[in-house]
């Protein structure tokens, strides 16, 4: 076993953290895009709340409830869900809403609300970035062979995810709600008249999108420290995930996820981290020009 | 068994300054299958939306037993008791057939009721596969089942025979009676296929740009009057 290949996994390995994440946050982002055309720019601080949840509780549980410290991380991932959902419906209810068939509108309206809530967090926590304190459990590393490091967070961020992804295509291909979406996704006006409460279902999904963003943000804190704009760092990168992917297209959404995610943790190590990043998107715009629907775009019969 | 079960009234309805239907009033009784005829572009199709909802009504009124429905939107329409199938049939094409007919269940239903399947076999058969690969007759049964599955006391059909051979045509008529006979259904049904239209209506009804300018019950249809009314 030669150094360059344990190192070459390892860059890999840590390609795949950063896969996870943006998985997360752009399998919320395409689903509330694919359902109802908007485009949320305040997805990342969705990121954001669930993050900070996860500090808090993690604070919270060192000096209330110690016993409860090696395990608070399991119960601040259901947390960050349900509170960045609820919050997602909230923002869903005031204004997405309203705002339904005019998406420039839409784009104007969530950027500010981006910039609000990041304020908001400012203001809540400080400017300072914080770290919630990882449970023992996630500590350590696994290693196959003598030098190669496999960091035990990075494999609980991965089965976090690839769980979620499931939980996401089984809901879609196999609950009521999920026939409602596709129904909705495919064709509004005859799903309302075919008996469909879209209003509703526009609703839930808004709020199981942003919901998952919520559990990006707690899995978010395993890898990196939280600030007010952690979440709008991931933001541009997401949105690339999701066009780069085809919009209607989750299995696109997955496979983009990866190759920008790999090309971009692969490439870093033989260059600084901004010329891989023009190198990825340079690869993007690419491919985009070739196929401007994306990877994976439906192919339907009208 | 005689009551007016849908009542329309001095309905009005248009795409912004352009009046497509005028104060047309119509109603129809239980167990009734009332035909409405036309050529293209006299108002049957924004008339059938305008019934569901789809298009917003400038003025009048539109009753099921009693109850108004105009100003509410599609699908609370749906559950009290309309049930619509569009021009052109609109099923969701990546759905399959059994997922489509899902779409039109109420929130306490979880399965596809069986005699659904019954009044349209092929589409048990069928169930699995996506609606998009159906043909033009098959995904006409399927929107019809969509329909049913929201239990309806009124069906609204538009056009069902557009697009679909002529020997399917026979079958659809049958299995229209057949639906009606066993479930107790209202329906209306437009349609500029004559023959059709005198294979499955008690009444017939004519529009010409917007309005109503003939009514008949089918035993006492003038053929030629009916004939000349129809052709351009």
């Amino acid at each position: 076993m030669t150094i360059s290949f344990s190192i070459w996994m390892m860059q890999a390995f840590n390609g795949l953290s950063t896969f996870c994440v943006l998985l997360l946050m752009a399998l919320g982002l395409a689903i509330i895009f694919g359902q109802m055309g908007v485009i949320n720019m305040a997805h990342g601080e969705f990121l954001t709340i669930g993050a900070y949840t996860t500090y808090l509780l993690s604070q919270a549980s060192e000096r209330f409830f110690p016993w409860m410290a090696s395990w608070y991380f399991l119960l601040a991932i259901l947390v960050a869900f349900v509170l960045a959902g609820g919050v997602g419906l909230l923002v869903e209810h005031l204004l997405v809403r309203h705002l339904y068939r005019r998406p420039l509108d839409t784009l104007l309206a969530t950027w500010g609300l981006s910039l609000i809530m990041q304020q908001a967090f400012r203001s809540a926590f400080g400017a300072r970035e914080v770290s919630a304190t990882l449970p023992n459990w996630l500590m350590g590393s696994v290693k196959p062979t003598p030098s190669i490091d496999i960091p035990i967070n990075g494999l609980f961020v991965m089965a976090l995810t690839l769980l979620l992804t499931c939980a996401v295509f089984f809901g879609l291909l196999y609950t009521r709600l999920g026939v409602r979406v596709r129904a909705t996704m495919q064709n509004r006006l005859m799903a309302s008249a075919a008996g469909i409460n879209t209003g509703r279902v526009d609703k839930l999904t808004f709020a199981v999108g942003c919901g998952l963003a919520g559990v990006a943000g707690a899995a978010f804190t395993t890898i990196g420290s939280t600030g007010p704009t952690s979440g709008s760092l991931y933001i541009v990168d997401t949105f690339l995930v999701v066009v780069f992917g085809g919009a209607e297209s989750l299995i696109g959404t997955i496979a983009s996820a990866f190759g920008i995610a790999q090309t971009q943790a692969t490439t870093e190590f033989f260059m600084t981290g901004s010329m891989a990043k023009v190198l990825t998107l340079s690869l993007v715009i690419l491919i985009l020009m070739v196929r401007p629907q994306g990877l994976f775009a439906l192919k339907v019969r009208r | 068994m005689n009551e007016e079960l849908l009542t329309v009234e001095a309905l009005r309805v248009c795409y912004g300054e352009s009046e497509v239907i005028g104060r047309l009033s119509l109603s129809a009784r239980q167990n009734e299958i009332v035909a409405l005829m036309g050529l293209n572009g006299m108002g049957k199709t924004s008339l059938m939306k305008a019934l569901i909802g789809l298009l917003p009504a400038r003025a009048g009124s539109i009753r099921l037993s009693g109850r108004e429905l105009g100003g509410s939107p599609p699908h609370e329409r749906v559950r009290h008791g309309l049930g619509y199938v569009p021009q052109g049939r609109m099923v969701f094409p990546t759905l399959s057939v059994e997922e489509n007919i899902k779409t039109g269940l109420g929130d306490k239903e979880r399965r596809v009721p069986e005699h659904l399947y019954r009044f349209f076999p092929v589409l048990k058969e069928m169930r699995r596969r996506r609606a998009g690969n159906l043909s033009g007759g098959q995904q006409q049964q399927l929107a019809i089942a969509r329909a049913l599955a929201s239990r309806p006391r009124v069906l609204l059909l538009d056009e069902p025979t557009e697009g679909i051979q002529p020997s399917i045509i026979k079958d659809l008529a049958v299995q229209l009676k057949q639906i009606r006979d066993q479930e107790g259904l209202t329906i209306l049904v437009s349609e500029q296929v004559l023959s059709f239209a005198l294979r499955v209506a008690d009444r017939v009804l004519v529009m010409a740009r917007g309005a109503l300018v003939h009514e008949s019950p089918r035993e006492s249809l003038d053929e030629a009057k009916l004939g000349a009314l129809l052709s351009i």
